[in-house]
Order: C-alpha cells, then structure tokens, then sequence
C-alpha cells in the first residue's frame, strides 16, 4: 500500500494552531506518510509542531460555513486544533489522518521506516540479554541455571527464548509444568534478593480446574525456591472469588493440600477494561478547567484512579515485605501473569533493588520484566484515553506501573538517577515511537516480525550522552536500603506531569526545576574549586618550606 | 511524673507503641522516650484532651493539638491517667491574659533588645512605602483616642476630602464603628485597597455621611472614578443581615459604585469544616476514595478556594482596571483580612519577602482587630468565636508559593512557624482582640515580639529558589485558581505525623545544599586570600579560571571577586610562570590554568582595573 494514496491533500496554507496557553499561530500543514507537521510562517517566531499519526487517539472534525475545524487528540493527552480553510480541504486532511493514525498492520508502522540521524555507539536490541543478568545471578548462587527449554517459543508463546530457573528443575519438568500453567508461563525468577538468597517467581495461574487437579513438577518447582523448613508466599493478585470462580473455566490457585510449604494472600488488582475506564474518567476530569472544587474532587474520586495506585503500590510493598522482612520467598501471579504480576514483581524490586532506580538497571527491568516477560504492549497500548474503540484488551497497566514509579520517586527524590522526565517519556515511547521498542506483544511476535533487524531500539537511542543528560536527576546519590514508600491516601499525589501536562502553565514550574538543578551543579563545581584551592595551598605552602 | 507511659502510633494499625515518661511542668508537657527523644508540648496548644475507655494496657489518654498534633498516650494506672487529665484541663484552660506564657517567658534577651524587637514593624512607615499619605489621601487622627472605634487602630488613613463629621457620621453607620479606611495604597494605579464592616442599612436605611465617605474614595483615586464594593459574604447571608438592621450598600444610594458578593463562608462553616477535614484525615487505614469524599464534603479546599478566587478578583480590579475596591464582610475582621492582605500580597513583591510578610500580618491582621484572642481560644471562652480564618489565610499563601516557586522569599517552615505561634500564646504579637486590648496589657513591657525571633533565625526561613527579579515590584501575581491546582496541605495537618512524608526532603536537601553554597565560596575567598598572600600573582590566573567556568547564571551573579579589598595586588611578576612550570601533580589542573592564560590577557588586566578601583 502506498501511503500517498490516503493522502488526497498533502498540504494546506492559511491553517490556524490552537493550543492551551500559547497563542493560535498561523502556518502551514502538511501530511506525510507519518507525521502530521505543522509549520509557522512568521519568520521572527518560527515553528514547527510534528506529530506521529501513531500518537493521534481520536478526531473531530465540524464546519463553520467553508472554516473547518479539526480537534486532534494525542496519546500523550495532548489535544490541539487546527482550523483549515476550504470544506474539501478539511475533509480531506480528516480522513487522511484517520485512516494513517488506524494503519492496522505493524509493518506499516513508523518504526519501519525510521532512519536514525545519530550515530549508533551502542545497539540497545543487544544491551540487556538475560544471559548477562544470569552471570550476575551465579557470581552469588549457584541454585539457579538458564534454562532454553523456549527457544523456539514452542513451551510457552509469551516467554522470551531464556529463562532462569530452579537448577534442580530439568527442562523436560519444566514442559510439563508448563502444561499445568495458564498460558503456558510456568513459575520463573523474577529477582534475587542478595541480601538474605529469597526469590521471587512468577507465573500464571495453575490449571487446577473444578476436579484440583495437581502437577507433581509444579509443586517441586515451587518449592524449590525454599529454604528447608521456611515458607513461601504466593501472592494472587485476584481477590478469592474471582480465584475460585477461575476453577470452572480450568484455572485456579495453589491449594494448602498440595502446597503445604506455602501460604497464599490474595491481593486484589484492577485490571482491564476497569482500569481503562478509570483512565479516561480521570483525563476528563482533568481536562475539564470549569469544575468547581466539589465537582473536581468527586470526579477525582470516581475515577477511581488513585486507589489502584494505592493497591498496586501495597501490593509490591507487600511482595518486597515477605522477601525483606519475612526472609520468605515469593510467587506472584494473577490469571495470565502477564499485567499485574509483572506490576508487582517490577514494583517489588524498584523498592527492594538499588540497581533498579538506576537508569540503566531501570531499562533493564522494563526489557525483564515487561517486554521479555510478554507483557502485550501492542494490545495494551493501542489506544489511550480518547478511544472510542473501547476494545476488550486495552488497559493503562504500564502507565499505572509507571506512575507508582512517580510516586515512590516523590518520596524518595535523591533515591533515582533518573528523573520525572525520564518516566513521562517511557510512557509516550509505549504508546507512539520511531522505534520497535515496544511493538509487538512478545518476544515471539518481535522475532517473527524481526524488529531488531529492521527497526532501531529505543535504548539505541536513550542512552546516548547527549540524550541521558536530559533524563539524569541531578539530586541522586546511591544508596543501597531498601526504600519504603507510604501509601497513605495524604501521601499519594495526582501525577501532574501526565495528567495535568497539558492544562495548566508549567513556566514557573518548570523555571524553579532549573533552579534546583543550578543550585545543585553550582555547589559541585564549588567543592572542586574548594579541593583545587586546598591542593594548591598545600603546594605552595610545601614550596614555601 | 508518670512511668511507664506508652505513646502510640497515631495511624499504624498495629500496636507500634514508644514507652517512656510523662513530664508535667507549668508550661510544658514532656514525654521522653527510651531512646531519650522529647516531645515537647506546649500547655496552650492542646485544644482537647480526651479520655478513653480502659484497656488492658491502661487508661489511654488523647491530647489534640492546636497546631495538628495527635498524641495517643497510653497510662498504666487509671488513677494517674485520671491526675494528669484534670491537670491538663486546667493548664490548657487560661482565664486571664496575664496566665499566658508570653508573660512568663523569658528569652535571653536585654531590655532594649526587646523594645528593638518590637520597633522591627513600624506600620508608619510601611504606609509611607506605599506613598501615602499624599494628595488624596492623609492621616486621620479621629480615633486617636480609640473614641470613634475600638477595635481600629489609632492611626488611620482616609481620603483628604473625607472631613471629621463624614468620619463620624460614617461610623455610626458601620457595624462596631469599623468605617471605611485604606488598608493598601497601589502607587501605580493610584488605586486603594479600603475596608470596612457592613452598614446598618437594614432594608432601606442610608446614611449621607457614609455615602459622602465611598464618594470621596473614588473621588480619591484619579485613574478610575469608579470603584468596586465587595462584600466577601455569600449573597443571602448578607440579606438576612438585613433583617437585623444590617446588610449591604444598596448600588442606587451610591454614586460610581460596583457591588460584588464573592462568597466565603462564615466563621462557624469555616470551624465545622476544617473539624470535618481533620476527622477524615485523622482516620487510620485510610481509603483514597474515603479520603477524597471527606475533603469534598468537608468543603476545606472549596473554601481555600473562594478565599484566594476573592484576592484574585480584588488585585485584578486595581492592577487591570485601575479601580479602588472597598471591601468588607459582617464586622470587617475576618473575611475582610484575608481578602485585603492575600490582594495586597498579589499586588505588591514585598509582601513576598520575609520582612514584608511580617509587616502585612501585622497591618491587616493584628492592627486592624482580628480577634486571635477569641479565634484561637487563647483564653477559656466561647467556642463558638473559635476559628481557623488566619489558618486557611496561611494556606492560601501556601498554594501560591506552590505555583510560584520562587516568587516568594521565604518558605513553607516560616508559614508554619507563624502558625505555630499564633497558638504558642508564646509572644506578645498575637494575644488579645485589637490595639486597644493590646496597649492595655501592656505587651510591649511585658512580653517579646516573635518576629525579630524569626528575623534572627532567618536562614531557617528562606526559600533557596527565591528570585528576587520574579516579578519586577508592582507586578500583578496571577494564580491559577483551577481547581486541580488545590492540594491538602500535608505539612500542616501531619506536620507531626512523620511517616506520611517523603524520607528524603528535596526541600531540605535544596535548602542545605543552598546554605552550603554559600559556606564554599566564603571558603573559595579564603583560601584564594592566602594563596594570594603566598604568592602574589597566582590569584590572578585562579580568578579567570573561574570566570571561565559555565556558572549557571544567577548563582554565578552572587560570587563578586570581592576578596581583593583585602590586599592591594601586586605588580605582574614571574609568579604565574612558576605555576606553570611547577611540578603539580594535577596535570589537568595546570593544563587548565596555562590555557586560559593564553587564551584572553586582557582579564587579566581588566580584573586588575576593578582590583585596584575598589581598593
């Protein structure tokens, strides 16, 4: 297919950009196979706005006389207008940017066709391969071995090729485990907590059906994780009734007969369709400026948005607790394993794992624990707040993941070598990119479609100097603790950066973030200074003897 | 002195408990704990105390706080629980001023340290900053004597046109005599901020005398002959004042005048909804959405809100329009302040720095009779006249420095801090109704001023990000009074619940690094003085290199070479030759050093130039 086609008028003269807290700009439109780039005459105050038809969630178009107006919205929650001039024009450019912005093949998509004007220093499909992670794991343990009973993705679709597993569970166990599991995902090591030699697996749901079936292999493979005479905690992230209605469709959960050695705490976590609608209530409460302040905070409410930030993040707490504090080991899981486990597991080891509020070990954990684990972006990320589409399978479960980030961060600021930035563009990078990074729905998918061939990844392209600079916090000093955050209602902020991004003048806030960066450059540039005076007086202080 | 007490943790849901021991002296309640930390709290905080049933661990004993802090302690003995909850009564409960600590604290400080201490605000001249008086407007000395209102203070200022009779006339017609007075003179619009309690206009009542009065505050500012009134009441509680022979200027009897109602709730809505908010945020195991609809239905943010919406419609009248706005409530003391000095604080940038700040709660809130004696119940009365009025002013102050970050010169400790002895009942500034009551008590004699207890540990109250050039003076603050943009302010309501705050401060760690700064480059003239005087020329060459550094800006600005006054420089000799060619170990150091050398002489001597000019 050629993309010209669908383009009837590639570019529209006199169109005016209407934008929250910026004047309407006058300028030219143009539509590209990709983008949709808008550019201002006026030669003192040149601009350019460009804009991913990926990016673009929903249109509107109506019609004052021959004026036509078009209200885009971003996935990023952007939403801007343009007026067009010409009827036929505007209809024109309408459907064009719906029929670019739905392509439905994934080949189609910009990643494809993206060519990088930077120089690669390092390939980011190559940089964090779970080999590497397992080298680190057995210069500690020797319980553990790579196992690639996958590597044709034939035992389980979602998983990636390798995975780590218990070293006393031999691959042809593994395949039958893999049998007793939803999906196919049988129990693999998510993290190991150095400190104490705990573990925490995760999987999906056991297949025990109404009858209790049972897998010899699954419950030696749990239970290889335990230390003699301790217990385990499996953690399902269904409340009991959903767990045990699961039965009847073939699910289930871990029973107390077959896994004495193991207690089970049921910890709900929205999910779904839920979690979108809770998504889109909250992005219209908070673009809607007119809400007196009852109206605001009812609306607040009833998105319901904040409470499953709560519940996620005391999840993980609890998660990181039982490994901590209780020196037990853990197994998360909920139906498929592959949305709120992977939010627990992840969220238990930003607060358990200095390496991971690194920004390289951050990355790290997103290709573990998100797109290696199969967490299906594709679906997930297809749509944002502004769809109409209300598909089954869209949800905002790596944005909920990315803002307990946020919050944890908040409360621990010098705790990150990344910054709030760093977290805002993750989550615009997930749901429209140049790179592949987050195509697909798992590894499988990525190799069929052979992304790290043809497309750049996005790590390629983050960890260059010039562009870690921008996402560096310049507060960070390492610490090695484990960090606790409250997840008290008082304590729990709205994630403005997102949320309210695009609604409200940012200057003055933007202008005291430079502030406190000065302040803190300014003081190490001081203490240099101070060294280099203090070495040159003793200098001159030995010449002078 | 009671052992064996256990405090307990006000939200975890388990036990968690410190055991330690229960002090009670004349001023103070002291628990110390095992691991020998004090809580400290002052008599004159405690707002409630509260006795709870038995338990098998003992009688537990509830003490709230004026400034939000709960403490749960736990008293083995019924009997001592019992002694200690009679005592606290009645050290809580003061009948007479003179009871208070502020007569009985005694800081090391001299007799004329103290009246120093209170000579720091002097309202005289800050109306002189404001440029008044001038030729509209001029001193009256009609309530010289507090004849004509009690609880005004002496000095007021008028329009030149409005003669003694109109004044008096005028009075009669305000509820408690509160007649219309300048509270703020803008010098660039020539616009006034005036205030004043409601007429006695029943439902048809006028009054020439008053009429003439607003006529001659138009009349007063050239720029725009019309002028607001505003009468911060909701709409129908102004008119069922009515019924009471009071009420609201009626816009026909009026000449170039503009009615408004703006709406902020009375005293007692104001009372039952922060009770309302801290019983939601005093709950353990909160859920967000119970969280959430408490604060909705304690209607606290909603009337944060309508406070700072009032101020904004206020500034915007004189800063866009040009126009004086009179404003007033029932008696003038409550709404009328918050109103007068938050439009003030929007207007004017020194009302954003520390001192300013000093001086605006000074003027319209202590001069000018908000009654803190009865809103924060600092003698046993009424509890009907208790009120958090100066508390929701102190977090509308708040949320602007939340969206101005470096507008303002001092920072969220210095609010809480005034907050905090607003209640102490510790210094003199804060007791009693009005003037009057104050000169009576003689608090000038007796007690201290707190604010040059502040001004002396300043440090602790200045905000690192503050930029003095933010807004050039007289500029117009415009916050965003969206209703997203107003937060539950967590420092204040569990300013002493620690677990509820993030573990690492930003603040405090800008605040640190900020203060550290400023400990190096004092460190940084030190050592380059010595240098210097080891060796003539060598501070020449660190200098440039210094200037070569890419400063950020505006910190950069703060570090003048002023350390040269101390030595007269010497003349070019082979000084910095020898640097250069010495044996640094630092290779980078000197590699830096020679570049720069060559790169741009002409430093050197222009560095010389200024040198020798300041010497």
């Amino acid at each position: 297919m050629e993309f010209a086609e669908l383009i009837k008028t590639p570019r529209a003269d006199n169109v005016v950009l209407h934008r929250p807290f910026h004047l309407a700009v006058e300028g030219t439109l143009c539509l590209t196979g990709h983008h949709l780039i808008f550019s201002s005459r006026r030669q003192d105050n040149a601009e350019e706005l460009w804009l991913l038809h990926s990016n673009i969630d929903s249109i509107d178009k109506r019609f004052v006389g021959s004026l036509g107006t078009i209200v885009i919205k971003c996935k990023d929650l952007r939403i801007i207008q343009l007026d067009i001039p010409g009827m036929e024009e505007c209809l024109n450019i309408a459907s064009s940017i719906e029929a670019l912005s739905t392509l439905d093949s994934v080949t189609l998509m910009y990643p494809f066709f993206y060519r990088p004007m930077f120089e690669v220093l390092e390939d980011g499909w190559s940089s964090f391969l779970l080999e590497q992670e397992f080298e680190l794991l057995s210069s500690v343990t020797n319980e553990w071995r790579l196992s690639c009973v996958n590597k044709d993705f034939s035992v389980c679709p979602s998983y990636p090729p390798v995975v780590i597993v218990p070293k006393s569970i031999d691959d042809e166990a593994l395949r039958k485990v893999a049998l007793f599991r939803h999906g196919g995902r049988f129990p693999v090591l998510s993290y190991y907590h150095k400190k104490n030699g705990m573990a925490m697996m995760r999987s999906s749901q056991p297949l025990t059906g109404t009858n209790g079936r049972r897998c010899k292999e699954d419950e030696k493979l749990v239970n290889a994780t335990l230390r003699s005479g301790r217990r385990g905690f499996v953690i399902d992230t269904r409340p009991l009734t959903v767990a045990q209605q699961a039965r009847a469709k073939g699910g289930g959960f871990e029973q107390e007969v077959h896994y004495p050695q193991w207690r089970r705490i049921h910890k709900y976590i929205e999910r779904f369709n839920i979690l979108q609608e809770s998504f889109i209530k909250l992005v219209e409460a908070c673009n809607d400026q007119s809400h007196n302040m009852d109206r605001w905070l009812s609306k607040l409410e009833a998105s319901n948005w904040l409470t499953h930030i709560k519940e996620l993040l005391t999840a993980a707490c609890l998660a990181a607790q039982c490994i901590d504090r209780e020196g037990a080991s853990v197994l998360v899981h909920g139906s498929e394993g592959t949305d709120s486990t992977l939010q627990v597991t992840s969220l238990a080891q930003i607060i358990l794992d200095p390496r991971c509020r690194t920004i390289r070990g951050f990355e790290a954990l997103i290709v573990r624990e998100w797109l290696q684990a199969g967490h299906p972006f594709q679906q997930r990320c297809a749509q944002s707040a502004y769809s109409n589409s209300k598909q089954k399978w869209e949800a905002p479960v790596f944005l909920l993941f990315l803002e307990c980030v946020w919050q944890i961060h908040r409360q621990f600021p010098c705790s990150f070598e990344f910054n709030e930035q760093f977290l805002i563009m993750l989550f615009e990078h997930a749901y429209a990119s140049q790179f592949g990074t987050f195509l697909g729905n798992n590894e499988n998918e990525r190799a069929k479609l052979k992304l790290p061939q043809k497309t750049m990844s996005l790590w390629s392209w983050v960890n260059r100097p010039e562009e870690l600079s921008r996402f560096q916090n310049p507060l960070y000093e390492a610490n090695s603790l484990v960090i606790w955050p409250s997840v008290a209602p008082q304590s729990l902020q709205l994630w403005e950066g997102v949320f309210l991004r695009w609604n409200r003048p940012s200057r003055f806030l933007e202008e005291a973030e430079e502030e406190r960066i000065n302040i803190i450059k300014y003081n190490k540039e001081l203490q240099a200074r101070v060294n280099t005076l203090r070495r040159r007086l003793a200098e001159l202080e030995a010449e002078g003897e | 002195q009671v052992e064996q007490v256990k405090l307990l943790d006000r939200f975890s849901t388990s036990n968690k408990s410190l055991t330690g021991t229960l002090y009670l002296t004349a001023t103070h309640l002291l628990f110390i704990d095992s691991s020998q930390r004090e809580t400290w709290i002052l008599h004159h905080h405690i707002a409630a105390v509260e006795k709870l049933p038995l338990t098998t661990s003992g009688c537990p004993l509830v003490i709230q706080c004026k400034n939000f802090r709960i403490v749960h302690f736990v008293v083995p003995r019924e009997r001592d629980c019992h002694d200690i909850y009679n005592s606290l009564l009645q050290l809580s409960r003061t009948a007479k001023y003179e009871e208070l600590y502020a007569f009985s604290y005694n800081p090391k400080q001299n007799e004329s340290e103290q009246v120093k201490g209170w000579q720091l605000i002097d309202l005289a001249e800050e109306y002189k900053r404001m440029g008044v008086p001038n030729d509209y407007w001029q001193l009256s000395d009609a309530n010289r004597d507090y004849k004509i209102c009690e609880t005004y203070p002496r000095e007021l200022y008028v329009p030149r046109t409005a003669s003694k009779p109109i004044i008096v006339g005028s009075s009669k017609f305000r509820s408690k005599g509160r007649f219309p007075v300048l509270s703020y003179y803008h010098k660039n619009k020539e616009a006034a901020i005036c205030r004043c309690s409601q007429p006695l206009s029943g439902f048809s009542a006028r009054c020439l005398e008053d009429e003439h009065m607003l006529q001659a505050i138009s009349k007063a500012n050239p720029s725009n002959r019309y002028m607001y009134v505003m009468d911060t009441r909701p709409k129908l509680n102004a008119m069922a004042n009515r019924a009471a022979g009071k009420g609201y200027e009626n816009e026909d009897n009026y000449s170039n005048i503009r009615f408004q109602f703006v709406g902020i709730e009375n005293i007692h809505v104001m009372r039952s909804s922060l009770q309302k908010l801290l019983e939601v945020s005093g709950t353990r195991g909160l859920s967000v959405n119970d969280f959430l609809s408490g604060l909705e239905n304690s209607g606290w943010l909603r009337h944060i809100k309508a406070v700072l919406d009032a101020a904004v419609f206020l500034a915007k009248a004189i800063a866009v329009e040009s126009a004086s706005v009179l404003v007033h409530c029932s008696d003038g003391w409550d709404r009328t302040s918050q109103v007068c000095s938050l439009g003030a604080l929007l207007l004017d940038s020194y009302y954003r720095t520390i001192k300013g700040f000093m001086v605006l709660i000074e003027k319209d809130w202590i001069s000018f009779g908000h009654k803190f004696s009865d809103r924060c119940c600092q003698l046993d009365g009424d509890p009907k006249e208790i009120s958090p009025v100066f508390t929701q002013f102190l977090e509308s102050v708040w949320n602007l420095t939340e969206q101005f970050p470096q507008a303002f010169e001092y920072n969220e400790a210095f609010l809480l801090q005034i907050h905090e002895h607003v209640h102490s009942c510790q210094f003199g500034n804060f007791l009693g109704n009005c003037q009057k009551e104050r000169e009576e008590l003689k608090l000038k004699e007796k007690t201290y001023s707190l604010w040059s207890f502040l001004l002396a540990e300043q440090k602790k109250y200045q905000n690192p990000l503050y930029n003095p050039d933010f807004s050039p003076e007289l500029t117009l603050l415009e916050p965003n009074t969206v209703s997203f943009n107003f937060k539950f302010w967590r420092n204040m309501y569990h300013q002493f619940d620690r677990s509820m705050h993030p573990r690492q401060s930003m603040f405090n760690l800008i605040m640190s690094t900020s203060e550290q700064n400023k400990q190096l480059e004092e460190d940084i003239r030190e050592l380059e003085a010595k240098i210097k005087q080891r060796n003539g020329q060598s501070d020449v060459v660190l200098e440039k290199e210094q200037e070569q550094t890419a400063y950020p800006d505006p910190v950069a600005l703060k570090s003048p070479p002023c350390f040269q006054k101390e030595q007269p420089p010497m003349p070019v000799n082979d000084a910095v030759r020898t640097i250069e060619g010495s044996n640094t170990a630092d290779n980078r150091y000197s590699e830096l050093v020679s570049e720069f050398s060559k790169a741009e002489p002409a430093v050197v001597s222009l560095e010389y130039g200024v040198a020798r000019m300041t010497c």
